[in-house]
């Protein structure tokens, strides 16, 4: 269809900067785009009849992940050079 | 090097912007809204039945006036249960180790239970004060430690949280630190510390749990002398 209304995953890559200036960038937008993102992880992996461990490990792991790239900076100062 | 081992407990910023408010907000996540139907999906139900024995048990002592208190109280569980364990998972931060956030969580519950009893029943609310059976000489001086152990009950109950949790963390921290000190030097003692890490691990869970429960029910218990 036209690039306007395409989900992300099914722009290619050479069209994206395009289809990131058709794309709403407000406060609103933002956040219906968060919302509509939640949602479809949340229909895929959690909302489901027989759903496991993973939908909610995954949603940890990425929080752990987030949490090391924001202290990635402060971490790194770290030199492990103990003396005996 | 700069860095202490205390640093783990600053509040954290990425370029610029407190993460604090993120880390406060990510349990909602994991809390979503069940719908309207019977039959939801696993997370749901587990999350509604935890939610349903925690209420059951807080509000069996209280009479029907207490029962108001249901859903802060039964909110105020689940916010320091996922807080408390999700502090436990690698490179996260921990919003109750900060005394800022107990103290308010704290002071404020423990001025309403209070005000409410001085408000509604005066008397009975005063009558705490002096326990049934004391000797009279005794009263001045009981009715004295008595107020100050009133008074010193929001401190304790954000302190105890703050503190409780930091050591763990702490501890947690200086042992893995030994651990990766001592395994060039002498591995079979690092790999003796690791079982000690492993049980403490299980401790830190066990903590995190019990002291979420402790804060609520002491208000709960608070509560109860009042309403």
């Amino acid at each position: 269809g036209p690039l306007a209304e395409r989900r992300l995953m099914d722009v290619r890559l050479g069209e994206l900067p395009t289809w990131l200036a058709t794309c709403d960038l407000s406060p609103q937008g933002l956040l219906g785009g968060v919302r509509k993102a939640w949602s479809s992880y949340y229909d895929k992996y959690i909302n489901v009849k027989r759903g496991g461990p993973a939908g909610i490990s995954m949603l940890l792991a990425g929080y752990c992940l987030l949490s090391y790239v924001w202290n990635y900076q402060h971490i790194s100062k770290i030199s492990f050079l103990v003396s005996v | 090097m700069n860095l202490s081992f205390f640093d783990q407990f600053a509040s954290p910023y990425f370029l610029g912007i407190p993460l604090i408010l993120l880390s406060m907000l990510f349990p909602t996540l994991l809390f979503p809204t069940p719908n309207n139907r019977w039959i939801t999906n696993r997370l749901s139900t587990i999350q509604l039945w935890s939610l349903h024995s925690i209420t059951k048990q807080l509000m069996a002592p209280l009479n029907k006036e207490g029962h108001k208190w249901a859903l802060i109280l039964t909110s105020l569980t689940m916010l320091l249960l996922t807080i408390n364990l999700l502090g436990l998972l690698p490179y996260t931060f921990t919003p109750t180790t900060q005394l800022s956030m107990n103290m308010a969580l704290a002071f404020p519950l423990w001025l309403a239970t209070l005000l409410t009893g001085l408000r509604n029943q005066p008397s009975i609310s005063l009558g705490h004060l002096l326990p049934e059976g004391t000797p009279t000489p005794l009263i001045p001086a009981l009715i004295m430690i008595e107020t100050t152990s009133l008074l010193i009950r929001p401190l304790a109950l954000g302190v105890r949280l703050t503190a409780n949790l930091t050591a763990g963390h702490l501890l947690i921290q200086l042992i893995s630190t030994a651990i990766t000190a001592l395994l060039p030097i002498m591995p079979t003692v690092s790999i003796l510390t690791t079982s000690i890490l492993f049980l403490l691990t299980i401790l830190e869970v066990a903590v995190a749990m019990i002291q979420a429960y402790v804060f609520v029910l002491l208000l709960s218990l608070y509560l109860q002398e009042n309403i």
